[in-house]
């Protein structure tokens, strides 16, 4: 149950941000997938006790992978489809509970946050950059077959 | 005199292949296109041109772009003041780029075709947008283990929030002051259906609410800058996405000390 709520969450949300990002109508139920694909990844991942670091490029990774499938697909910029689906990975909870710690004048727990949630979005890069390099990879060795 | 309108006209192009590659460049850093896929672009819509040698610096404030010819080398500087996300004009921008590449369009007809994309305003409408934003955050509520209990509260708070931060700065082009109103908002309306029975988690309603307006593109990209070697874009989208964390922090810092 929990799952399904997820995956309808995740995908409506992704879809949503898509709207305020003003992509383009037939790319918003692409978006709405990778970013449901990537965070279900993430909230297994997670649930079942992997760190959340790993779980974040992980799930990172795979939006990335998808998104270059449907930019090639569908000849498109490959950032429409991964600004979406990363969204939901964002960790906005945990820099919120940063700030508040902050303010609380707890600082202990402020900056340990801060950097677990400086972790996320640097392992967000990783996996995104992770699936650039194997493309790149690829596609270099594709050119050598040809040449 | 054949020969000096030959060269004139020769200058001239140079300069409208330059300004067909800034134009391109321009609206597709606007637009909230990565750093290397403008310098790309550029230089491809210059190659495409025939221009064999061209050099473009782009940062987040700034393109810088100059192209080697017969003549003395040209250099053009335009400046970015502000910067949004437009998913569809980065998308256009990029099919007019393959279209030159393939030599479909020529120099006046590109040049054209921009300037329409520019000034185009082809946005969902304001309500489905402010509407998008109310539905983000209910779902984000939701996926940070929030409770049914919380959904409304969370659609009514992230669809104010999100029609502040516009309302704000139109008022006032400050962004920073945009974001701190809007947080603030937020988190005055969050207490207050709390307070009022309507709500049960303050905190999980506002980090739901508080989402559309978190810089997670800013930060990521930020990230994916500096390890691609654009160090200043790199530092300068984190600063900018520093700010605006900052901005929403201290306005939900605002409603927990005081009230």
């Amino acid at each position: 149950m929990t799952i399904v709520v997820q995956l309808i969450t995740s995908f409506i949300a992704a879809a949503a941000f898509a709207v305020i990002f003003n992509a383009p109508k037939e790319s918003l139920i692409k978006c709405g997938f990778v970013g449901m694909l990537g965070w279900i990844v993430y909230f297994i991942l997670s649930t079942e006790g992997i760190d959340i670091v790993p779980a974040t490029v992980a799930a990172a990774f795979l939006i990335a992978v998808v998104s270059q499938v449907y930019a090639k697909m569908y000849k498109a910029p490959v950032i429409i489809y991964i600004v979406a689906g990363i969204i939901p990975l964002v960790p906005g909870g945990m820099a919120y509970d940063s700030m508040r710690y902050f303010v609380t004048n707890d600082y202990n727990m402020a900056v340990s946050l801060a950097a677990k949630a400086f972790m996320v979005s640097g392992s967000i890069a990783m996996g995104i950059v992770l699936s650039e390099v194997i493309n790149q990879l690829l596609r270099q060795s594709r050119l050598k077959r040809i040449g | 005199m054949d020969h000096e309108l030959d060269i004139e006209q020769y200058l001239e192009e140079q300069y409208d292949i330059m300004d067909v590659s800034l134009l391109a460049g321009k609206i597709m850093l606007e637009s909230g296109a990565e750093t290397y896929r403008v310098e790309d672009t550029m230089m491809r819509i210059a190659a495409s041109y025939g221009i064999k040698e061209s050099h473009s610096y782009v940062t987040p404030t700034g393109i810088m772009f100059s192209i080697e010819t017969d003549e003395p080398t040209k250099t053009k500087l335009m400046r970015i003041s502000n910067r949004t996300t437009d998913l569809k004009k980065v998308m256009l921008v990029n099919s007019t780029s393959r279209r030159i590449a393939k030599g479909e369009l020529d120099v006046p007809q590109a040049y054209r075709i921009l300037k329409r994309i520019y000034a185009s305003d082809e946005t969902y409408s304001l309500k489905t947008r402010i509407a998008a934003a109310s539905i983000s955050s209910g779902c984000f509520l939701m996926m940070f283990q929030g409770g049914w209990v919380d959904f409304l509260p969370a659609v009514i708070a992230g669809g104010i929030g999100f029609a502040s931060v516009g309302y704000f700065q139109e008022l006032i082009s400050i962004k920073f002051f945009a974001e701190f109103m809007a947080s603030l908002i937020i988190g005055v309306l969050a207490l207050l259906f709390v307070q009022l029975g309507f709500g049960l988690q303050p905190d999980k309603i506002i980090i739901g609410s508080v989402m559309p307006l978190v810089p997670g593109l800013l930060i990521t990209n930020a990230v994916r800058d500096l390890i691609a070697g654009h160090l200043i874009s790199g530092l300068a989208k984190g600063a900018e996405a520093f700010l605006t964390a900052f901005a929403i922090g201290s306005g939900i810092a605002v409603v927990v000390t005081f009230l």
